[in-house]
């Protein structure tokens, strides 16, 4: 343990104590460490896979189409073509002689097959490796069958998630001013990183529903092509996880001239501010009444019951560990609205500006983490004396083994944790997990409880 | 209809593989490495890979699955991966402390064509492995066979490294269990017990991914298989592999490493898989079979008989592993079922051979598939143009059994979405017990759930 600490002392930050930041973030994780991270295929493919009416094909062997066939529950309100897993299946013998001729057969069959309305090409390590020119085979099969055959460059080895968040952009863009922008009201956005896990675009699009604000298109929970197609005609973009997508918010601005804001809809201070935010961008005062009209009633509902799991869960601690930091942000004032202490935070891929941000609205002791691991991430929970953990599958199990308690933020959710009602959905997974009574069964805490006592 | 994109008609596809029955070598060798005591499983390729293997083996089994990785950059992938390996190494012994590092490659290291021996033999030139310390290796490109090649290469590296020509001679019998769970590997060691035969069993996972709750993250739990016991595996009488695909790699390797005997059988899934197991023990160690083992055999037996009229000409697809589909597929064909489909996206050659020995000459209208396209699409296009009633395989085979509205036995690799595989074994009487037990309430609970109220039972 001590090892960790010297080689990574200036990816783990005490705030109040010693060194000041700037954390030392954003480099590749050392060789041979148990990093939480994964790869440059795994972000383009979380972040286009929500579009329901295209095909997404993987290039390359079988592994990266399996592990990641329909695991993120991003849901779809018409067809569900992105829940199927496609792959060019890759062999030796392609390996060698290169694998372009499967692909464009593979394309081909699929589009023939399905219809769709576009597809993407993933291209994982191996391809980046032996060369296949898959922007030739994409422009040919879509020349050939007329829709937007799209490469989304993603070979796993040539960044983190990050990286492939801005390959999937690239992809997006080829789509983005194809499209009609006919009919498109002044008052009008496009949803730009919410990706409807568990449903939560639909509610966020409610939500602009009563404000009087049209959605363009949703980039990319329950998304569809023709809708991406046409978003440059949105009057706004509104960006939540602003990793994934702040990169097109960005072309969109200079290409489209099309403003755009960054949001959370996590928590009810946040979620509130995002719709206010929007409302005063249109300056349209009927807006305005509808939406504070629209938070109070909202709030007036959910706040009583909050305020229940408040009054049990004030105290506790928690520790986070995410992909992304800036989702770390929602979730430390979320968890202080239950008054809750956030005593651990770290991401995979967090920047300078997001573990700024962070060490600016922790409180004094907090430990702020860059890159982590399962070693270092069970001495702190176990140092914090943590009451539940914030993360994603690999985290699960380790919390449980040390009788903690835990709320899946990631891909797994399974209640939606966006919105007035998500938080509502938060703080009851949070409370049932804390308050369970199987960690009263923890040698671990009846062992520190004995101490206590003698 | 998740799954209205499939249609009745069997498309041909010469380049696609849809909804596949297999997945990549690494995670095979992964999970074979830690069934061994003190290891830490090592992905030599991109950090993609190694997340990926590790959720995925985390949502199967809900518990911490360690494993480090090359994290391969684009320097390394044109320059080759011999000083990110190195490098780990350094790491891997400095900060985790392991007593074994068991590295696997990718598709991109294979590709740019790492020499792992040399890498190897450089790390231990330059002092990277304390004394008494290991690293061991196996070649997994992910472009040629699936999960199940990756297991048995792994197995295999087991024997290479360790088992020991001049180890001391033992009346001992190895078991190399194949790719089967915790509880499995339990289970026969439990089985070999009560027969009082000692064994050598690996990989040996149970203890490893299905610890107890102890309010404790063990990094390395205290499961496994030790280093010393693999290499006394070189002394002992006799071995036995279990799945042909996942086994015989190992086996062979030791008959011809150490000239231990090797005797390769199917799994011991169901009534004569179990029975040819107890056999095989019962005459290599000159043991008798004890009454208890006996009256367990009895016990199945007389479950089938209570039961056989609620089963009887029963129509089943599977897909998975072929090891598993050919022991499921004898079962089954015992029980009076008739196992019409049959896909597993692993290549295997003997497939088909394997499968129609195990049908003994029943369902001779039995459809068998293995290798390149073989794979769920096709299988959900077979039943559709002829249904089953029942239909076998992993958490992925849900999308059918809702689609199709046909009652789904979870069974095989990954299991996502329910809990018991690593707790309750599949091998043995007992796992036999257990499979007529969740088959029959499958029938029985969709025949409730459809009976007309007339009709509607009380009993069986």
């Amino acid at each position: 343990m001590a090892d960790i600490l010297r080689e990574r002392e200036r990816q783990v930050y005490r705030k109040g104590q010693g060194e000041a930041l700037p954390i030392d973030c954003e480099k590749q994780s050392a060789a041979g460490s148990v990093s939480q991270r994964a790869c440059v295929f795994c972000g383009s493919r979380v972040v286009l896979y929500p579009i329901a009416d295209a095909i997404h094909i993987v290039h390359g062997p079988i592994g990266c189409a399996s592990y990641t066939w329909d695991i993120r529950g991003a849901l779809s309100s018409g067809p569900e073509l992105h829940r199927l897993s496609f792959s060019t299946d890759l062999q030796e013998m392609d390996v060698i002689r290169g694998g372009e001729k499967k692909l464009y057969a593979g394309l081909c069959e699929l589009i023939d097959a399905h219809q769709p309305k576009a597809a993407f090409v993933y291209g994982t390590c191996i391809v980046g490796v032996i060369g296949d020119d898959m922007d030739a085979v994409c422009k040919r099969v879509s020349l050939e069958k007329g829709i937007p055959v799209l490469p989304v460059h993603s070979e796993g080895f040539k960044g983190t998630k990050k990286d492939g968040y801005r390959s999937a952009c690239d992809a997006l863009l080829k789509l983005v001013g194809t499209g009609s922008t006919e009919g498109i009201t002044p008052h009008s956005i496009n949803i730009l990183g919410d990706f409807n896990l568990a449903g939560e675009t639909w509610m966020i699009r409610e939500y602009y529903r009563r404000m009087g604000v049209e959605v363009v298109s949703c980039i990319t929970g329950d998304g569809r092509v023709d809708e991406i197609r046409r978003s440059h005609g949105a009057a706004l973009n509104v960006v939540q996880c602003s990793g994934s997508m702040t990169n097109l918010a960005k072309t969109m601005k200079e290409k489209y001239g099309i403003p755009f804001i960054r949001v959370s809809y996590f928590g009810i201070e946040d979620m509130s501010k995002a719709l206010y935010d929007v409302a005063r961008h249109f300056a349209n005062k009927e807006m305005m009444k509808r939406t504070q009209e629209m938070v109070r009633t909202e709030l007036t509902r959910v706040l009583p019951e909050l305020s229940e799991y408040r009054r049990v869960l004030t105290g506790k601690r928690a520790a986070i560990y995410v992909g992304g930091a800036f989702k770390a942000f929602s979730l430390v004032s979320a968890l202080r609205h239950l008054g809750m202490t956030t005593v651990m935070v770290g991401s995979q891929t967090g920047n300078k500006e997001d573990y700024e941000q962070l060490r600016e609205i922790c409180d004094e002791g907090t430990i702020i983490v860059d890159d982590s691991n399962p070693l270092e991430l069970s001495s702190f929970l176990e140092e914090k004396d943590v009451d539940v953990f914030i993360g994603g599958v690999k985290e699960r199990p380790i919390a449980y083994k040390l009788g903690i308690g835990f709320c899946d933020h990631n891909h797994e959710r399974k209640e939606a944790l966006a919105g007035f009602d998500g938080m509502l959905n938060f703080a009851r997974e949070v409370h049932s997990s804390v308050m369970s009574p199987v960690w009263r069964l923890t040698p671990r805490k009846r062992g520190s409880m004995l101490e206590v006592v003698k | 209809m998740l799954l209205r994109h499939t249609s009745s008609e069997v498309m041909e596809r010469s380049a696609l593989t849809i909804n596949p029955a297999k997945t990549c070598q690494p995670i095979g060798a992964m999970y074979a490495a830690l069934g061994l005591h003190n290891c830490l499983p090592h992905s030599h390729g991109s950090q993609g890979c190694c997340a990926y293997h590790r959720s995925t083996l985390t949502r199967h089994y809900k518990e911490p699955v360690m494993a480090a990785t090359s994290s391969f950059t684009e320097g390394a992938s044109v320059f080759g991966g011999q000083a990110n390996l190195l490098q780990a190494i350094t790491t891997i012994f400095g900060v985790y402390n392991p007593d074994v590092i068991a590295v696997h490659t990718t598709c991109l290291s294979e590709t740019i064509g790492d020499d792992l021996v040399q890498i190897i033999a450089k790390a231990r030139s330059e002092g990277k492995i304390p004394e008494g310390k290991h690293v061991i290796h196996c070649n997994t490109p992910s472009y040629q066979g699936s999960h199940v090649t990756g297991f048995a290469s792994m197995t295999k590296a087991f024997v290479t490294y360790f088992a020991d020509p001049q180890a001391e001679k033992t009346q001992a019998i190895n078991i190399v269990p194949g790719w089967v769970e915790p509880s499995d590997m339990r289970e026969l060691k439990a089985l070999a017990k009560q027969m009082g035969v000692e064994v050598i069993l690996y990989p040996d996972t149970s203890d490893v991914m299905d610890t107890p709750y102890t309010g404790k993250h063990d990094f390395y739990p205290k499961g496994g298989v030790t280093v010393e016991r693999v290499q006394a595996s070189g002394g002992s009488a006799a071995t036995i592999g279990l799945g042909l695909s996942a086994s015989s790699p190992a086996v062979e390797a030791l008959q011809s490493k150490c000239a231990v005997p090797g005797t390769m059988l199917e799994l011991p899934i169901g009534l004569q898989g179990t029975d040819r197991f107890i056999d095989t023990l019962h005459k290599l160690a000159g043991v008798e079979v004890p009454q208890e083992i006996t009256d367990e055999r009895g016990r199945l037996l007389d479950l089938i008989s209570d039961m056989h009229q609620y089963v009887h000409g029963k129509r089943v697809a599977l897909f998975g592993d072929p090891d598993q589909l050919v022991a499921l597929t004898e079962f089954l064909t015992l029980l009076d079922m008739k196992p019409l489909y049959l896909v597993t996206g692993t290549p295997t050659p003997q497939f088909e051979a394997r499968v129609r020995k195990a049908l003994g000459g029943n369902t001779p209208e039995a459809k068998i598939k293995a290798g390149a396209q073989a794979d769920m699409y096709l299988l959900h296009q077979w039943i559709k143009n002829e249904g089953v009633d029942l239909l076998i395989g992993n958490t992925y085979g849900k999308y059918i059994a809702r689609d199709e509205d046909i009652p789904f036995l979870r069974f095989g690799f990954p299991i996502l979405d329910r809990v018991g595989h690593s707790y309750f074994p599949s091998v043995g009487y007992k796992g036999a017990m257990r499979l007529v037990e969740k088959i029959l309430s499958l029938f029985m609970d969709r025949q409730d759930r459809d009976a007309l109220e007339e009709r509607f039972e009380l009993t069986m």
